[in-house]
Formats: C-alpha cells, sequence, structure tokens
C-alpha cells in the first residue's frame, strides 16, 4: 500500500477528526523520529561512506522528481560534510542527512500549512490556470464541493472556451455539487465570461468565485497574454482580486512544472499550488524546487477523480511519501 | 531556467582539456557525469540513464574520444548515436486489418491526450490515407468526456459512436464494431476513459475490451512532460496491453521529453506520433533524431526547417532567391518575408527550436523582439513606394518624416536602413554560396533578418 493510500485512507476514516490533524501539526518530531528510525534502515544497508552510498540517495531523490540541482546540491552538501567530519560509516552520517532532509521541508517555513487567502463577509476570487490536461476543472469541482460544504455560497465560471467540451464537463461538475456555473458559448472571449463570472458572483452575493481556463503550454506567449488580460479583467472589477490565484500542477510531471511555475508566475502572480494525480505513483517531488526557488506553497494535492479527492496539503506527510519507498524497502 | 543542454554542459569540461594534449580517463568520468546529468534534468528515467551512460563510457574509453583531436564533440557524437539508436526507427505507418474495420483502442494516463489525439488520428487516416473513420466514446466516466469526442467529431464531420454514460464500455466496443461493418466504416478509433495503471479495476476494464474487439493497434498516449514514473506507466500499460505504439503528446511545450527514451527502453514499442498541438491537425510523425537533439538541448532544426517549407511559398521564395542574387531586393520583399516568417508562428516558439538559442542572453527578451518586428512593419510603411524601392534616396528630411509616420525615433530608422544594407550585402554572399549547388538547396531558407 502506498504511503498516500494510507494517508488517504486514514483522512478518509475520520476527516474531521481533529486528532488526525493535530497529529500532523504537532506530530513534526514524532515523524522525525521514525524518520531516523527508517534512515537506520538505510544507513545499516550500506557499512562505508563511499560513491555508491552517495549515488543511491541521489537517485531516490531523483526518482520522486525532486529537482536535479536541489538533489545535487544535497548531496554535495552531505559529501562534503562527510569528509569535513571524516565519516566514514554510513551509521555516523545518519544524523547529517537527517537534518539536511528534514531541512528541505523544515527549512523557513516550509513546513507550515498556508490556506486560501478567503475574505471574510466578501467575495473571494480564486483563477486556476496551468498547462493542457493537468486537472484544473476538476480540482475546481472538488474545490466547489469543499466549500459548499462549509456553508460557502460557490459560483463557477466557465473561462474555458476553447477545449472541446470543456464548458460542459464544468457545467456536470456544477450540477453534481449543487452550485451554478456561468458561461457563454464555445469560441466566445474568455476575459468577456470572466466579466459575467463577475457580476453574476456580485449580484447574487456568492461568498467564492472559482475560475476555470483554458489549458495553455507556458511557452504559446499569445495564450499566456490572454490569460493576463483575463486576470487583468478580475483586477479592475474588484481590487485585491483575484485573491488567489492556483497553478494546478501534475504530479506525474517532470522537470518542466518548475518552467511552468516560473513562467505561469510571471504572467499571473501565482500565490499557490494544486498538485494533482497523487494517487499514481508519481511523487511530485519537483515542488520542493519550486518552493526553493519560487517560494510557492503548495495549497493542495489532488488523491483521485471523485468529488472528495481534494486534500489541504501537508507538507511533512509529502516529504516522508517522497522517500516511502526507500523507507518501506526492508 | 532553461536547462542547459549536453553541449553546453560539456563546454567547461572540454575546456579543461584542451591544451593537455591527451584525454585521461578522468576526463572521460567528467564528460560522463555531465552526459549523466544532462539527461537527468531532461527527465530520462535514472535508471536508463544508468545504464546509458555505462554504454557511452565504454565507447568513449575505447579509444574513439581518447585519440581524438576533439573530444568533446566525439562524445556528443556517440551519445547522439547511442540515443537515435534507442529511440528505433521512424515507424509512422498505422495498421490495415485484411477484414475491415481496422480497429484503434487508445490507452493512457488521464489528461494525456487521447481523446484529442483520437480526433487527431481520425483526421490523419481520412486525409492522408482517404479511409472512413469511426470515433467510439468509451469513456463514461470522465464528465462530458462524450461530449467532447461528439464536439471533435463534429469539427471534422467524422461519425462519433456514443451510448451514454450508462452503457458498459465492452459492449459499446463490441457495438461499435457491429456499427462500422454495418455502416462500412474502416477504421475504428476506441477512446477511453484516462486511469491510472496502478488501477486494477480499470485496467482489468481495458483487457476486457481488447479480449473483445482484437485491436490492430493499442497506442499508449504519453504526455512529453512526464518525469520518473514515465516508466513506471510505459512498463505497465505495456505488460497488461502489449500496446503496439506509443503517442507523444503536448511536445508543441518546452520540455526536454526524456520520457521519450525511457518509454522506449523499458517497453521497445515505437513511437509512432507526437501531438505539437491541440488543434487536430496537429499531429506529425516521430523523428529519433530530432528527438535525440531535443532531449540533449541541441535545438530543433530540422524542424525548423520543415516548418519553413510548410509555410513559405517556393514560388515567391524563388523570385526572392532571384532577387537576393539580382541584388534587387527591396523593403517591400523585406516586408512579404517578415510575413512569412511570422506566419511560422509566434518568434519565440521559433527561436525556440534553434540549437543554443535558450543560452543566447540577447534572445531571452523575443518578447521584445516581437514587438520590434511591429516597429520595424511600421518604419517600412511609412516609407513612399520609391523610397522602399530604393534607399538610397534617404536623406534627413526623409527620414524626419518616416520617423514621424511610423512614431519611431530616427535613430531607429537610420538602424533599419544600416541592418537593410548589411542584409544585402549578406544575401550577396549566400547567394553566391548557393549557386554552386544548384537545386540542391532547401526551400524557405533564406530568413536573412533572423
Ligand atoms: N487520478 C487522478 N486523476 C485526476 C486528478 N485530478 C484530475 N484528474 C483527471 O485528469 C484528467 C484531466 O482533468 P481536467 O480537470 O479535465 O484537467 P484540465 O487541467 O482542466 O484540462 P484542460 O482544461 O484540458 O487543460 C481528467 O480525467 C480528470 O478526471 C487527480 O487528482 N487524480
Ligand atoms: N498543446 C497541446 N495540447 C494537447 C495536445 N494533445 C492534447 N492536448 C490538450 O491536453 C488536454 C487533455 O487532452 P485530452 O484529449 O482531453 O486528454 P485525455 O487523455 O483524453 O484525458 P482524459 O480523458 O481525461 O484522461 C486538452 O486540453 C488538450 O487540448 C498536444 O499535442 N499539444
Ligand atoms: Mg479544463
Ligand atoms: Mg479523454
Amino acid at each position: 500500500m502506498s504511503f498516500f493510500k494510507k494517508l488517504k485512507d486514514t483522512f478518509a476514516q475520520s476527516k474531521e477528526s481533529e486528532e488526525i490533524s493535530d497529529k500532523y501539526k504537532e506530530g513534526l518530531s514524532k515523524t522525525r523520529a521514525s524518520f531516523s528510525t527508517k534512515l537506520n534502515d538505510l544507513v545499516a544497508r550500506y557499512r562505508k561512506v563511499d560513491e555508491d552510498f552517495f549515488e543511491d540517495l541521489e537517485e531516490i531523490l531523483i526518482s520522486a522528481d525532486v529537482g536535479v540541482n536541489t538533489v545535487m546540491t544535497l548531496v554535495e552538501e552531505l559529501e562534503m560534510e562527510a569528509k569535513r567530519q571524516n565519516i566514514k560509516d554510513a551509521r555516523d552520517l545518519k544524523e547529517v542527512i537527517s537534518e539536511k532532509l528534514v531541512a528541505i521541508y523544515a527549512g523557513e517555513d516550509f513546513g507550515k500549512q498556508v490556506p486560501l487567502n478567503l475574505q471574510e463577509n466578501d467575495l473571494s476570487v480564486i483563477l486556476f490556470v496551468g498547462v493542457n490536461g493537468v486537472g484544473k476543472t476538476t480540482s475546481i469541482g472538488k474545490l466547489a464541493y469543499q466549500l459548499s460544504q462549509e456553508g460557502k455560497k460557490v459560483l463557477l465560471v466557465a473561462g474555458d472556451t476553447f477545449r472541446a467540451g470543456a464548458i460542459q464537463q464544468l457545467s456536470v461538475w456544477g450540477e453534481r455539487v449543487g452550485v451554478d456555473v456561468i458561461k457563454q458559448s464555445e469560441g466566445s472571449d474568455p476575459a468577456a465570461v470572466m466579466f459575467d463570472g463577475i457580476k453574476a458572483a456580485k449580484s447574487r452575493g456568492a461568498d467564492v468565485l472559482l475560475c476555470d481556463t483554458a489549458g495553455r503550454l507556458q511557452n504559446k506567449v499569445n495564450l499566456m497574454n490572454e490569460l493576463t488580460k483575463v486576470k487583468r479583467v478580475i483586477e479592475r472589477e474588484i481590487p485585491g482580486a483575484p485573491h488567489d490565484v492556483l497553478l494546478v500542477l501534475d504530479a506525474t510531471t517532470g522537470q518542466n512544472a518548475l518552467i511552468q511555475a516560473k513562467t505561469f508566475a510571471e504572467a499571473t502572480d501565482v500565490t499557490g499550488i494544486v498538485l494533482t494525480k497523487l494517487d499514481g505513483t508519481a511523487k511530485g517531488g519537483i515542488v520542493l524546487a519550486i518552493r526553493k526557488e519560487l517560494n510557492i506553497p503548495v495549497k493542495y494535492v489532488g488523491l483521485g477523480e471523485k468529488m472528495t479527492d481534494l486534500e489541504p496539503f501537508n507538507p511533512e506527510a509529502f516529504v516522508y511519501g517522497l522517500f516511502s519507498d526507500m523507507l518501506t524497502e526492508e | 531556467m532553461a536547462f542547459e543542454g549536453l553541449a553546453d554542459r560539456l563546454q567547461s569540461t572540454i575546456k579543461k582539456m584542451t591544451g593537455k594534449g591527451k584525454v585521461t580517463e578522468q576526463d572521460v568520468k567528467e564528460m560522463a557525469r555531465e552526459v549523466r546529468l544532462a539527461l537527468l534534468e531532461a527527465d530520462v528515467n535514472f535508471k536508463v540513464v544508468k545504464d546509458f551512460v555505462k554504454k557511452i563510457k565504454e565507447r568513449a574509453v575505447g579509444a574513439e574520444v581518447i585519440d581524438s583531436l576533439t573530444p568533446g564533440q566525439q562524445v556528443i557524437k556517440i551519445v547522439k548515436e547511442e540515443l537515435t539508436a534507442l529511440m528505433g526507427g521512424e515507424q509512422s505507418k498505422i495498421a490495415v486489418s485484411e477484414r475491415p474495420p481496422t480497429v484503434i483502442m487508445m490507452v493512457g494516463l488521464q489528461g494525456a491526450g487521447k481523446t484529442t489525439t483520437s480526433g487527431k488520428l481520425a483526421n490523419l487516416l481520412r486525409k492522408k490515407h482517404n479511409r472512413k473513420p469511426l470515433l467510439v466514446a468509451c469513456d463514461v466516466y470522465r464528465p462530458a468526456a462524450i461530449d467532447q469526442l461528439e464536439t471533435v467529431g463534429k469539427q471534422l464531420g467524422i461519425p462519433v459512436f456514443s451510448q451514454g454514460t450508462e452503457a458498459n464500455p465492452v459492449d459499446i466496443a463490441n457495438e461499435a464494431i457491429q456499427h462500422a461493418k454495418d455502416e462500412h466504416l474502416d477504421y475504428v478509433i476506441i477512446d477511453t476513459a484516462g486511469r491510472l495503471h496502478i488501477d486494477e479495476n480499470l485496467m482489468n476494464e481495458l483487457t476486457t475490451i481488447k479480449n473483445n474487439v482484437s485491436p490492430d493497434e493499442i497506442f499508449l498516449v504519453v504526455d512529453a512532460m512526464t518525469g520518473q514514473d514515465a516508466v513506471n506507466v510505459a512498463e505497465t500499460f505495456d505488460g497488461v496491453l502489449d500496446v503496439s505504439g506509443v503517442v507523444l503528446t503536448k511536445l508543441d511545450g518546452d520540455t526536454r521529453g526524456g520520457a521519450a527514451l525511457s518509454i522506449r527502453a523499458v517497453t521497445n514499442k515505437p513511437i509512432k506520433f507526437v501531438g505539437m498541438g491541440e488543434k487536430l491537425d496537429e499531429l506529425e510523425a516521430f523523428h529519433p533524431e530530432r528527438m535525440a537533439s531535443r532531449i540533449l538541448g541541441m535545438g530543433d532544426v530540422l524542424t525548423l526547417i520543415e516548418k519553413a517549407q510548410d509555410n513559405v511559398d517556393e514560388k515567391k521564395a524563388k523570385e526572392l532567391e532571384e532577387k537576393m542574387r539580382s541584388q534587387t531586393f527591396t523593403f517591400d520583399d523585406f516586408l512579404e518575408q517578415m510575413d512569412q516568417v511570422k506566419s511560422m508562428g509566434p518568434l519565440d516558439e521559433i527561436l525556440g527550436m534553434l540549437p543554443g538559442a535558450s543560452k543566447m542572453k540577447g534572445l531571452k527578451n523575443v518578447q521584445i523582439d516581437e514587438k520590434q518586428l511591429v516597429h520595424v512593419e511600421a518604419i517600412i510603411q511609412s516609407m513612399t513606394k520609391k523610397e522602399r524601392k530604393d534607399p538610397s534616396l534617404m536623406n534627413a528630411g526623409r527620414k524626419k518624416r518616416i520617423a514621424k509616420g511610423s512614431g519611431r525615433p530616427v535613430s531607429e530608422v537610420n538602424r533599419l536602413l544600416k541592418q537593410f544594407e548589411e542584409m544585402k550585402k549578406m544575401m550577396k554572399q549566400m547567394s553566391g554560396m548557393q549557386s554552386g549547388k544548384k537545386g540542391k538547396r532547401k526551400k524557405g531558407m533564406n530568413l536573412p533578418f533572423m
């Protein structure tokens, strides 16, 4: 059973349970403890701290799609540290590794969860952006469900007027969740649809407006400009909006996700990431590099195709997941 | 942030070596490390990289590099050769069944591009091979998946077989085949729902469909941006279904696409097509050597040439060439040529295909360049007909008028005039060179201002 399956099950069993969330919030020390126990197993497999040892460590991280640069830096630091302290036995390196690994996520405030920037007693606008097929529309459906469950009045706007069936797809999600969808016909101007959406959200007194956009590859300048324009319409209509711009990333994506994050951030001031498809075998480790280089936090993870398959991002659990294979190999 | 290509990576190692006269094993080791990093950054799976680098090292140490005067080039050559060999040959043929209809099944992870590619294949079969395809909507899970395929069918004018979301995908597939027979349609393309390779139930569903309709082709559709997990996905899908080929989508992005190599290495199945855009005619044959260059970050010159060929009118190109040779190239011709280049796509995309373009500092701001093109256009359009034909007429007064008309400073007008003269000189040299090998030259390669 994969770690995330376990995590998912745990969450599914006791979703509202304070116990669980407390366990995760305060459980850092506990995670660390179990981390080091597991690390014991790893270093036990090796006697000597040699090239092979570091190469294996490198590979574990790389196989999780952790950015190549991030990995190389980390391992180099470890190698230097080993040399400096003249460590030869793998067991003696354990502490250092543990520290460095934990620092990947506990460094600065990476350990903290970053919630949505929801406005109290006022309309919040959330714009979803990302490349093709990553899960923007589905994530909107899931988030709409979650926010509705919390008693918020949610409205969706079908800003993808390009892809075949995109408007119908969002409409099905609207029906499923029980929220309205503002739309125009296929091929119409996405900025105009956004304008309609905002108008409707205001007049109907919605709490949250979730805006879908068409998938676009970040190297298409025209399409990126279009997205900037869409955002500008929102800014113009509501000062301070969009309150969140969520970049949706597919966990299956490799190094390109870093370029995606950079380019979309330039075009739309991304405030957070939704990391989808973590229910597969991909680990999505590239978000570590994104956090490190661009300081964009992950806010949600997608764990399936159902309405309920969206969870707030839990950094400790995530990093633990990166190493789950290595940790359970024994 | 664009990742360094292999050539860039090897630069520093090579610099260290030149002048030393002899390449040591340590040098080879260092170069091997750079090869490894370049491949990892391109998302090639680390296990695949490991085997690959081992092979490279063996060949490199085996004298080929050690004795070479240009060891860096030699390493790149070896890497490219091995990579191209691993990629396999060009195989964009689609099976034809002796007893129609020929059945094609599309499988893959969620959002990979199955539905879009189904449409593209149908389009290709009809357009290039004069076939009558039927699209079949077997995705009963994803919201509006059927609507999507039906919209695609409508856009193409190709029939879509669907039975709503209540029907069973296996039954839909079976009945679609019968329907195709009744209607004398000769290809059936089955669009299935996206699924995780670890989802046993849904993988079993695919097996059942396969056993029922005995497809002539099973295409695994994979997103070119896929990272390390590509091996797990490809291995499992191929293990369960024994796929006949792979389609790599979204290659119009700026990913290196190392997944292609991973997939080849673990399945040994041919990559048959690549998706080059969202539109339904943006499906191309897979070219192994281009993919090899791309993974290594060496640019995609061949695609660029092909794009130019597709977009440049041959007759016009001939005329231009003649003008270049006879030195009668005018600003009007210049404008026309600019239009042709623009029709090839956004300038930054075109430049992205040039080797090393990502590394050239000046090219980082290509968006500005695009604006400059607009300025250039404005300046030329503010010239009189006579001035466009004969720039030697230019004097201070005329320049001022042009500057005013185009809303650009005089200095910019001057710069353009100078560039134009230089370009003409360059053309003279180029046409001199080309006249030597007559007829060999590829059309569309005369892009002097790029
Ligand atoms: N397994 C899994 N599938 C997901 C997840 N999120 C989305 N999907 C699936 O991924 C596919 C693409 O999702 P969409 O929501 O259509 O993606 P999109 O980004 O809106 O796509 P475009 O609008 O075409 O760019 C669908 O089949 C979704 O069901 C997830 O967390 N896990
Ligand atoms: N830029 C680009 N986009 C593509 C390409 N192929 C597909 N897409 C886009 O990728 C997204 C997903 O494509 P779909 O055809 O819906 O993918 P799918 O595999 O059928 O998705 P599911 O049915 O949800 O599993 C859509 O936005 C497509 O327009 C391509 O070659 N280039
Ligand atoms: Mg969408
Ligand atoms: Mg589909």
